[in-house]
Parts: structure tokens; sequence; C-alpha cells
């Protein structure tokens, strides 16, 4: 048998127009993968001039105007464009079907129709730049955002298209796991990364209409001065944020939750060990998924709600930190006497572990409020927060990203690259941001475009640190293009590992299975049987 | 087993297709029902911090228009089960007959809604800004508006939504497309047709009915 | 064909005009305990008898009572969810002030947008 797969989900059927009406979930997953790493291609340029205008204390190329502007776009494109779709909607819409054994999706046509939303969305999202972007921050606070002259209407009339785009992927992968998953796979031998899927779906559905009414109610605030969010009018700013919030908190969830399904896998199969606590951590997804939606407060603790209200917002705060604990533990009991291969995945997994973990730590510090007022806008926040969603998610998604490629694609990149990739990333990400915890901590505000001078330093490193962080990136585009072309054919099994999905032939075949799967072992019974290496 | 033309390559077998729209259509109403539940929410806030201006603001409304059309939308819901309940039983003709008579007790609704909402722009008694009315006591009577042209607005674009789909259902019942063996998208449709009957059930009380 | 024809349940006609019929009288007696003053109760009143109407709605008109399971435990999660929603922020919003006063004031009162201000509010004072 060949090693690559002649035909298969990206030449069957042929020509471009084919792709454009496809019902198939890979091709739908791909065309959301294109446009997801173009969004964070832009997101990371924008991100890259932030720095270099930070690079010293004063004004150097941007006013102050064009910054506001600057760091807005990078939030808006990064969150709503890049990393709410950049795991399920892409890695998740290719593998979530061959994983389970199915077909396809259970709802193909509500498929193509939310990659299409997503288009229009970002379109209209993008077209705010034209009128002169936004600089309200991604988060559109009111009063201010109803009052500004930017572009808001256009930038919140996106996003909420993109909610719908949103909410399509989570109610097609919820049906798909419930009705679709082949005979005789129950839900506890799925692997975890659907586990994480199924819990970033119930997000997805029950949270994002509330950021689509409150978007709506932005709009109409701005246009016909409806006066809810309006303190002048007897209406209440800090009830946007509420609103806000009981999205936008459970939403960091559905950016880490598949992140986390993700790194369940790589642990998991690049120990070659059954995973430790499956339960457990199939049970804390969706133990965090719950409690993502009983913690927003934590994000207002400066906006004037009612002491009582923040103090229970910081307590069950707290309780986030157990099931994100459980998980952690779980996957370094499954490194414990693993045999271990340190693959680019597997590197990128194991910077998860050392970045999120900060990222989780630091988020316990910020959930306690007489710190929080300390520390709230300020460049600690901006640390803790990359550090959960680019340390955290990014993290993930690159592993998932070099995990599946040879699946979805059929060859693979140049291993010594991507190796060299992930150490750039790792340095220039931790050069990048534990210098803004510092600078945080020592009173140095976010979003503004100047500093102090004594601030300079700590900057310089915190930008040279960008620098390395983009060179990893940069290269990393580089083998990956071009090992679509010249990569060496992966087979079926590239990892050698456990899994539906290496059982079908690279790139997977237009129906996923060429014949009906069987299921013979969990997904990871390394104790029973150990998988063969095909490159 | 024959493979009947509705049944789409990735599903094995019709009642699993249709389990799946089912949950699919459920889904999508839990987010109708959080969308709408925003605007409950800031409704519930205003009306705790100005009881005194909800009540003396609700006394504008009509009772009897709204009564009515709580009537008509009730009715409105049981034609459209009926019409399920007809198609069930493989009955085109009835089918049809009850999805036109669910579009014209819309449209009656429509209508009843669009002699309200005139009057109330007619008198200036408008959302926010525009509020120019001066009969009403208590703090901040255009919130009530707001509220008010909000949530029936949002709720009116969502009959007009309905009606369209039901249309299109009538046309394919029509062209006989549905048998008891398939209808799963009138059934969908009606299933998002009683939604907005729910969300005028409580409405009604809360803008019309304030004691 | 006749075994295999009806795998989705078939409510009874009768059931369906009873149904109606309990939403009609409930909406009568909605409307009329309206024009009754009994303080906070009304809206009590008022809720419940809209939840059982829409309980009605579910049960019967979307076929709850006879479907599987699974899509009314996520119906119910919605409700849920909602109700999370309304009550944190309830909670908020009616305790606010409870143990310190919010005091709403310029850090600094000599910046420059506050003279802005006061120079515009007096320019339409005129």
């Amino acid at each position: 048998m060949s090693n690559f797969a002649e035909r298969n989900f990206l030449n069957t059927p042929a020509g471009w127009k084919s792709w454009l009406v496809t019902l198939d979930h890979k091709r739908i997953g791909l065309m959301y993968l294109y446009a997801i790493m173009t969004f964070l291609a832009v997101g990371g340029l924008i991100a890259l001039a932030i720095r270099l205008e930070l690079l010293n204390p004063g004004s150097d190329f941007v006013t102050a105007d064009i910054y506001n502007r600057l760091f807005t776009l990078h939030g808006a494109i990064m969150i709503f464009l890049f990393i709410i779709p950049s795991i399920p909607a892409a890695l998740g819409n290719i593998m979530l079907p061959v994983m389970i054994g199915a077909k396809d999706v259970a709802l193909p046509r509500l498929n193509l129709l939310s990659w299409y939303i997503f288009c229009i969305g970002a379109f209209i999202a993008l077209y705010s730049i034209l009128k002169g972007g936004v600089d309200t921050g991604w988060t559109f606070y009111t009063p201010y955002s109803s009052s500004t002259e930017t572009a808001v209407i256009a930038m919140t009339f996106g996003a909420f298209i993109l909610g719908f785009s949103s909410i399509f992927t989570g109610i097609n992968f919820i049906v798909t796991i419930h009705k679709l998953r082949m005979p005789g796979l129950t839900w506890f031998k799925l692997p975890l990364f659907v586990w994480g899927l199924y819990a970033t779906a119930i997000i997805q559905v029950l949270a994002t209409p509330v950021v689509a009414i409150t978007l709506a109610l932005l709009i109409m605030e701005r246009l016909w001065g409806v006066g809810i969010f309006d303190p002048a009018m007897g209406g209440d700013p800090v009830l946007f944020q509420h609103f806000f919030w009981f999205y936008s908190h459970p939403v960091v969830y559905v950016m880490i939750l598949p992140g986390m399904g993700i790194i369940s896998e790589v642990i998991a199969h690049f120990s070659k060990k059954r995973i430790f606590g499956y339960r457990a951590i199939a049970f804390s997804s969706l133990g965090i998924a719950f409690l993502g939606f009983l913690v927003w407060g934590h994000h207002m603790f400066t906006s004037g709600q009612s002491e009582y209200a923040a103090m229970i917002f910081s307590m069950i705060t707290f309780f986030v930190a157990i099931p994100s604990g459980i998980k952690i533990f779980n996957w370094l009991a499954t490194l414990y006497n693993g045999k271990i291969t340190l693959e680019t995945p597997m590197l990128y997994a194991l910077i998860f572990l050392f970045t999120f973990g900060i990222g989780g730590l630091t988020g316990i510090f910020l959930g306690a409020i007489a710190v929080d007022i300390h520390l709230h806008d300020t460049y600690f926040i901006v640390a803790h927060f990359h550090y959960t969603m680019m340390g955290g998610t990014v993290m993930a998604f690159l592993g998932g990203l070099h995990y599946w490629w040879p699946k979805i694609f059929g060859r693979m990149y140049n291993e010594t690259h991507g190796k060299i990739s992930a150490f750039l990333i790792f340095v220039g990400f931790n050069m990048t941001f534990i210098p803004q915890f510092f600078l945080g901590s020592q009173g140095m505000p976010r979003r503004y475009y100047m500093y102090a001078d004594r601030f300079h330093t700590l900057n310089i490193v915190s930008t040279v640190g960008s620098w390395i962080l983009a060179a990893g990136f940069f290269l990393m585009l580089y083998y990956l293009v071009r090992s679509i072309k010249h990569g060496k054919p992966a087979g079926a099994n590239p990892w050698g590992i456990h899994g539906l999905e290496w059982t079908t032939p690279s790139p997977v075949p237009p129906e996923n299975f060429l014949e009906e799967p069987k299921l013979e072992h969990g997904p990871y019974d390394y104790d029973k049987f150990m998988p063969e290496k095909t490159v | 087993m024959s493979h009947p033309a509705h049944l789409q390559h990735h599903f094995s077998d019709s009642q699993q297709q249709h389990e799946s729209s089912k949950l699919g259509m459920w889904l999508f109403l839990v987010t109708e029902v959080l969308m709408f539940g925003g605007l409950f929410c800031a409704y519930a806030i205003l009306r705790a911090w100005y009881p005194e201006m909800f009540f003396h603001a609700h006394k504008v409304l009509d009772v009897m228009m709204g009564s009515v059309n709580t009537v008509v939308l009730i009715t409105s819901s049981l034609t459209m089960a009926l019409s399920i309940h007809a198609i069930q039983n493989n009955n085109q003709k009835a089918g049809v007959k009850y999805l036109t008579v669910t579009l014209i007790l819309a449209s009656v609704f429509l209508i009843i809604k669009y002699f309200e909402y005139s009057h109330k722009i007619h008198l200036g008694q408008l959302p926010g800004k525009f509020y120019t009315f001066t009969g009403i006591e208590g703090n901040n009577p255009h919130l009530f508006f707001s509220m008010y042209f909000l949530m029936t607005g949002l709720h009116g674009i969502h009959v007009v939504g309905g009606m369209a789909v039901i249309y299109w259902m009538m046309r394919r019942m029509k062209r006989g497309e549905f048998s008891s063996e398939y209808y799963t998208p009138v059934e969908i449709v009606g299933l998002f047709w009683h939604l907005v009957d729910l969300i005028w059930i409580f409405l009604f009380p809360l803008f019309y009915l304030i004691g | 064909m006749s075994t295999h024809s009806s795998p989705y349940h078939i409510i009874p006609f009768k059931t369906y005009i009873t149904v109606f019929t309990a939403l009609l009288v409930l909406t009568v007696v909605t409307v009329a305990v309206s024009f009754v003053d009994l303080g906070s109760y009304n809206l009590v009143i008022a809720m419940l008898v809209a939840s059982i109407k829409a309980s009605l709605v579910a049960m019967f008109f979307m076929h709850l009572y006879y479907d599987n399971k699974l899509n009314l435990i996520i119906f119910l999660t919605s409700l849920l969810f909602l109700a999370i929603f309304i009550i944190f922020i309830m909670f908020d919003t009616m305790t606010r002030d409870n143990i310190y006063k919010i005091k709403a004031g310029p850090i600094n009162p000599s910046a420059k947008i506050y003279d802005n201000q006061k120079s515009s509010e007096g320019g339409t004072g005129h």
C-alpha cells in the first residue's frame, strides 16, 4: 500500500468550485484553518507594531489615536476571528467525525452555512478598519462605546454575525457527538479531545446568544439612544459589562477547553501510555464549562458592582482551579513512567503545561478581590491572559496542528525545523510576557502608547522577545507550507499511536473511511496493543 | 432495506436523521431563549429599579389588543401543531390548510401590532431619546418604551421570520414533499413557531398586565 | 410499512384541543387577576400562570412530554442558565451601595477634560 492516499478529500471532487459548495466537514474545516491562520498573521503583525511602539517610552511612530485602534483591532481579530474558531471550527471540524467513526458532522449544510456566516462577519468586522477603526478595546465598554465617533457599529455588527457562526458549529458538534458515534463507541470510549469539544460546544450554545443581544443592544444604543446602558437616562453601564462577560468569560473556556482536549491526546499518545484518570479529565471539562458561567463578575471588581456580588464571584473563581488542577495533575501522572518521545506536538504539549500553569496560577491571584484592585488594568492582566490564551490555547492549537498535519495533508513537515521553531516560540513568548508581569505589578497601566521612563528596560526585553516569537512563527510558516508539496509521505499512522483517525489513510479519503471502521480497543489502550509507525 | 430519497448519506436510517435534526433545533431554541433572556434580564432590573414608573407606563398599553393577540398567537400555535398532526396521518391537504390558517393568524397578529405601534409613535411614546410623551408619572418612562419596543420588536422579527419559513413549508407540502415517513422540516419549523408563542406568553403579562 | 411507518409518536387530536382550551382559560384567568390589586402577588401569579401556559405549549404542542428526554433536558438547561444569568445580575444591581457608597467623581478635578465640560455647560446655560 502506498504511503500517500492518491484519492483524498483534498483532490476529490476536483476543481476549486467544488470547495465553495462542499458539505465535507474536512474541506470546511480546512477553509476555516486557512482563514484563521491568515487572521493569526494579521493580528500578530498588529501585535508586533504595538510592541514596536512600546520599545521606547515616548511616542515613536503612532499617535495615541492610532495606538487605541491598533490594540482594539489586535484584540478583536485575535479573539473573534482567530482564537474562538481556531480549535473547534478548524481542527475540530476536520477531526471530530473521523475520531468518532462518522462519515460527516450531523448537519453538514449548517456547517457550510456557519463558514459563510464567518466570512460575512469577518468582512463586516474588517470593514470597520476602512471606516477608521475602533478605539474602544475589544470589550466595547459603554458608555464610551456608545459615544465614540469610531466605527463601533461595523465592528460589533461583525462580531454579532460571527457569533452565529460559532453557535452553528456548537450545535453541530453536540448533535454529532450525541447521534453519530459509531456503533459501540460509548461515551467513555471517546477520545478526550471529543469531550473537550463537547464541553466547548455547550458553552458556545449557551453563552454566545447573550453576546449577540448585548452587541445588538449596543448598536440600538448608538442608533436610537435606547438608554439601557446610559446612566444619564436611568440605565446602567455596568449592566453592559455583566452582559458582555456573561458571554466573554465562558468564552475563554471555549478557547481553552478544546486546547486541553488536544493536550490530553498528545500527552497520552506521545507517552505511549493509557491516560491517567480518563473520567476525571472528561468530567473536569464539563465542570470547567459549568463553573465558567458563574464567575464572570471577576472581570468587574473595579466597576462599581455590589461588594456582595464581587465576593461571591471571587469565591467561585477559586473553584475553577479545582477542575483545572485535576487536569494538570492527571497529565503529569500520565507522563510519569511513560515512553515519552519528544516530537514537535509533544514539545508544544510540554510548553503548554509550563505556560498554562503560569497563566492559571496568576488567574488565582487576580480572582482575589484585594489583589485585583491593585492589578486591574495593568500589564499584569495583559501578561496573565496572554499566558492563558497564547500560552494555553495557541500552544495547544500549534500542538494539534503539528499532531494532525500529516493526517490532513498526508505529508510530514521537517521535524528539526519544527523543534527549532517550537524552541523559538517558547523563548520568545516567555521573554515577551514575563516582563509584563513585573511591569504590571509595578503599576504600568495597559492600553497607553507611552509610559514612564522607569519601565523602559523591561519593555525593551518584551519587544525583543516579540521578535524572537515572530521568527519562530515565520520559520513555522516556511516549513509547514513547504511540507505540503515536498514532505515525506506520512502514511496512515505516522506517530504509531491509537485513535480511529490513524486507521484511515492520509490524507483522509472523502468518505473518511474506506471500509466501515472497526472498534477493537479504547483510545488509549497501549497496555493491550502497540500500533506500528508508518513513516 | 431501501434507501429513502430524503435520507442523507451520513445517517444510517431516517429515525437517526429525524432525531438529529430535532436535537439541533432544540439547541437552536436554547440560543433563542438566552438571546431573549438578555432582554428579560434588562427588563427585570429596570422594573425592579423603577416599579412605579412601570406601573404608570403600562396603562398606556391596550389590554384588549394584547389579549386578542395572545389568543391569536395561541390559536396559530394550535393550527401549527395540527398541521403536523395531519401530515403524521399522511393528510397533506389538511396539513396545507392548517398551515394557511397559521399564516393568516400570524398576519392578524402583525396587523394588530401595527395599530399598536403606530398609535404609540403618533403619541411620541417612543424608546430612549425619541420619547416625547409627557403624561406618565415616575422616573425615566422612556425606558419602559425602550424595553417595550425592543422586546416586542425582536419578537415581531421572529414572527416575520417564522411566517417566511411556514410559507416555505406550505409550498413544499403542496408539492407533496412530505408524508408520514418524512416531515422533519415541518416539525422543526413548528418548534420554532411554538417558541415564538412561548415568548409572547411571557411578554404579554410583563407589559400589559402589571398589577 | 405499517410496522415501520410510525417511529414517531402521534398525539391524539383530542389532546391538542384540550390543551388549547386550557391555554385559553388560563389567558382569561391571568387577564382577570391583573385587575385585582394583590400587591406584589400580582407579578407572582402572572408569572406562575405564564409558566403553566408555557409548560403546556412545550409539553404538548412541542411534544416534549413524548419525545426523547434529551430534548427536555436541553430545554431545561437553557432555563437554568437563564436563571443564573438573571439572578446573579439582580443580586448585583439590588445590593449596590450596601457596604460602601459609590461616590462618582473625577480622580483629578483639575484635569483638562473637566475644564472643557464646564465651559461647554456654561455655554448652553447662557
